[in-house]
């Protein structure tokens, strides 16, 4: 049975540089893999390329077995959701952010879903709120029940905790370690924090200029 | 047809009501004379700039009044040729607004084009602006102009939206929304943002300023109220040159920020951001 997700020599050069350069790693189904390294060495660019919401200049990235390439792009990011680091909401309701893939596609609200999603993050009697009236680690929540809502099957995190103040930041990783483990969700984790990527990751990914050093069990790679 | 329009240069340029011209010219340039001098003692520093703007305006102004003067004599036909050209012109001069953009210059031209064409066609067809060369091209060359105007602040704004909303487009693409979708949010924004001067004229006609093509109908002794209604019916013209203009333009370079693959194209927002 082939991985969830595999790259194969995944590469992005930009200006001539390799920021990316020949990865390829294997994540399997409901498996957690936290990548680690430095500013600059290339994590939020490696997951980029996995929804390809940029394109990769060399090798490509198999989904249960299949190119991605093959996949029409739009259905692709509804299987692989991505959290970005700072939410990015639009203006207008927690609702109205949660649901705006569909809203967008001209499906169908998931009115249950919603209110669901909304009460396993915490935010019950948010629905109707103003994003505006948020706090950033509310809002961050918002930003990963917009993603879930999809149901995607793998879920790409870009440091979703960064941008928050310790005692949030702290909150964000609880929920995302309980929504990963209740929901078996197969997620990649960018993280610069070494003890989060210990909390969270099954499997830990370094990145050094751009290339893969080390991938193994968090005690392996993480002294 | 070069004897003709050469007959009737010489023929305008010998009317006595050119020296009036002159004259009225002699008394403005004594005005900016007193202004260039305060200026002056002021310390300023824009004396040259003024003085040479100036100049370079009579210039233009006296070249174009000569050139109007010639198509006048020319045969109707011309008007398309001239009119064609003024789009192009403004296309170009237009383009460089969101020349960051791919294929800008390419959606100007279109969507001038469009804009204008229909709106000079139409009303020409229903015989609200006569089918001479004096209105085709007078009128024409203002909704071109308008056009050109609304759709620099159209690609500027949308430019700048896209540039600021990275980020939010993106994670929205990442829900698997359809690019076109997503941007539409910023494409309202740039179409109403361009239309706000035309609509801002329309809103304080009579009420601000009484606009010159009204104005000059008034002072060549036409009725004031049909002045009043002829200037309308421009303004509405211009308006809706203006609003096909900017609608065609964005939508037609929202398309371009894409690859196929419907992500931000990099290389374009490497642009924009310089």
């Amino acid at each position: 049975m082939p991985p969830k997700l595999e790259t194969e020599s995944l590469t992005r050069v930009v200006d001539g540089e390799r920021i990316v350069d020949s990865v390829s790693v294997r994540i399997p189904a409901a498996e957690v893999a936290a990548v680690i390294g430095p500013s600059g060495a290339g994590k939020s660019s490696f997951l980029r390329l996995l929804n390809r919401l940029d394109e990769p200049t060399e090798g490509t990235v198999y989904l249960d077995g299949r190119d991605y390439r093959e996949i029409d792009p739009l259905t692709l990011r509804r299987r692989v959701g991505f959290v970005p680091q700072a939410p990015a909401l639009q203006s207008g309701t927690v609702v109205e952010n949660v649901t705006i893939g569909d809203r967008l596609c001209d499906e169908p609200v998931d009115d249950e879903r919603v209110a669901r999603l909304l009460e396993r993050v915490g935010l019950g009697g948010y629905r109707d709120e103003p994003i505006d009236d948020l706090s950033g680690g509310e809002q961050q929540r918002v930003a990963i029940t917009r993603t879930l809502y999809v149901d995607p099957e793998v879920v790409l995190l870009d440091e979703p905790s960064a941008h928050l103040d310790s005692a949030t930041e702290s909150q964000i990783e609880g929920l995302l370690e309980e929504l990963i483990r209740e929901d078996e969700l197969t997620c990649v984790v960018v993280t610069h924090d070494t003890d989060q990527a210990r909390r969270l990751g099954d499997r830990i990914v370094r990145f050094e200029d751009g290339r893969v050093t080390q991938v193994g069990a968090p005690r392996e790679v993480i002294p | 047809m070069i004897e003709d329009a050469i007959a009737t240069l010489l023929e305008h340029a010998s009317d006595p009501e050119i020296r009036t011209g002159f004259a009225q010219i002699g008394i403005a340039v004594v005005l900016t004379v007193v202004v260039l001098g305060v200026t002056y003692v002021q310390e300023l520093g824009f004396e040259r700039e003024l003085l040479t703007t100036s100049a370079r305006g009579f210039v233009q102004i006296l070249a174009t009044g000569a050139v109007i003067g010639m198509l006048l004599a020319a045969h109707i036909a011309w008007a398309s040729v001239v009119l064609a050209f003024m789009i192009v012109a403004a296309a170009w001069i237009s383009h460089e607004r969101g020349a960051d953009l791919p294929g800008s210059f390419r959606a100007s031209l279109v969507a001038i084009a469009l804009g204008s064409a229909v709106v000079i066609a139409s009303m020409a067809f229903a015989g609200a602006i006569e089918r001479t060369m004096r209105d085709l091209i007078v009128v024409g060359s203002m909704v071109i102009a308008m056009a050109m105007k609304t759709n620099s602040l159209a690609l500027e704004r949308f430019t700048n939206e896209i540039s600021s909303n990275r980020a939010e487009i993106e994670a929205v693409l990442s829900v698997g929304a359809p690019p076109e979708r997503v941007v539409s949010e910023y494409v309202s924004t740039s179409i109403y943002a361009s239309l706000i001067p035309i609509l801002d004229r329309i809103k304080s006609l009579g009420i601000v300023s009484i606009p010159g093509l009204m104005a000059g109908m008034i002072i060549a002794g036409a009725n004031p109220i049909y002045a009043a209604q002829y200037q309308f019916v421009i303004m509405l013209m211009l308006f809706a040159a203006s609003a096909v203009t900017c609608m065609a333009s964005t939508l037609l370079v929202s398309r371009y920020v894409f690859t196929d693959a419907k992500q931000l194209d990099g290389d374009v927002l490497e642009a924009i951001d310089g």
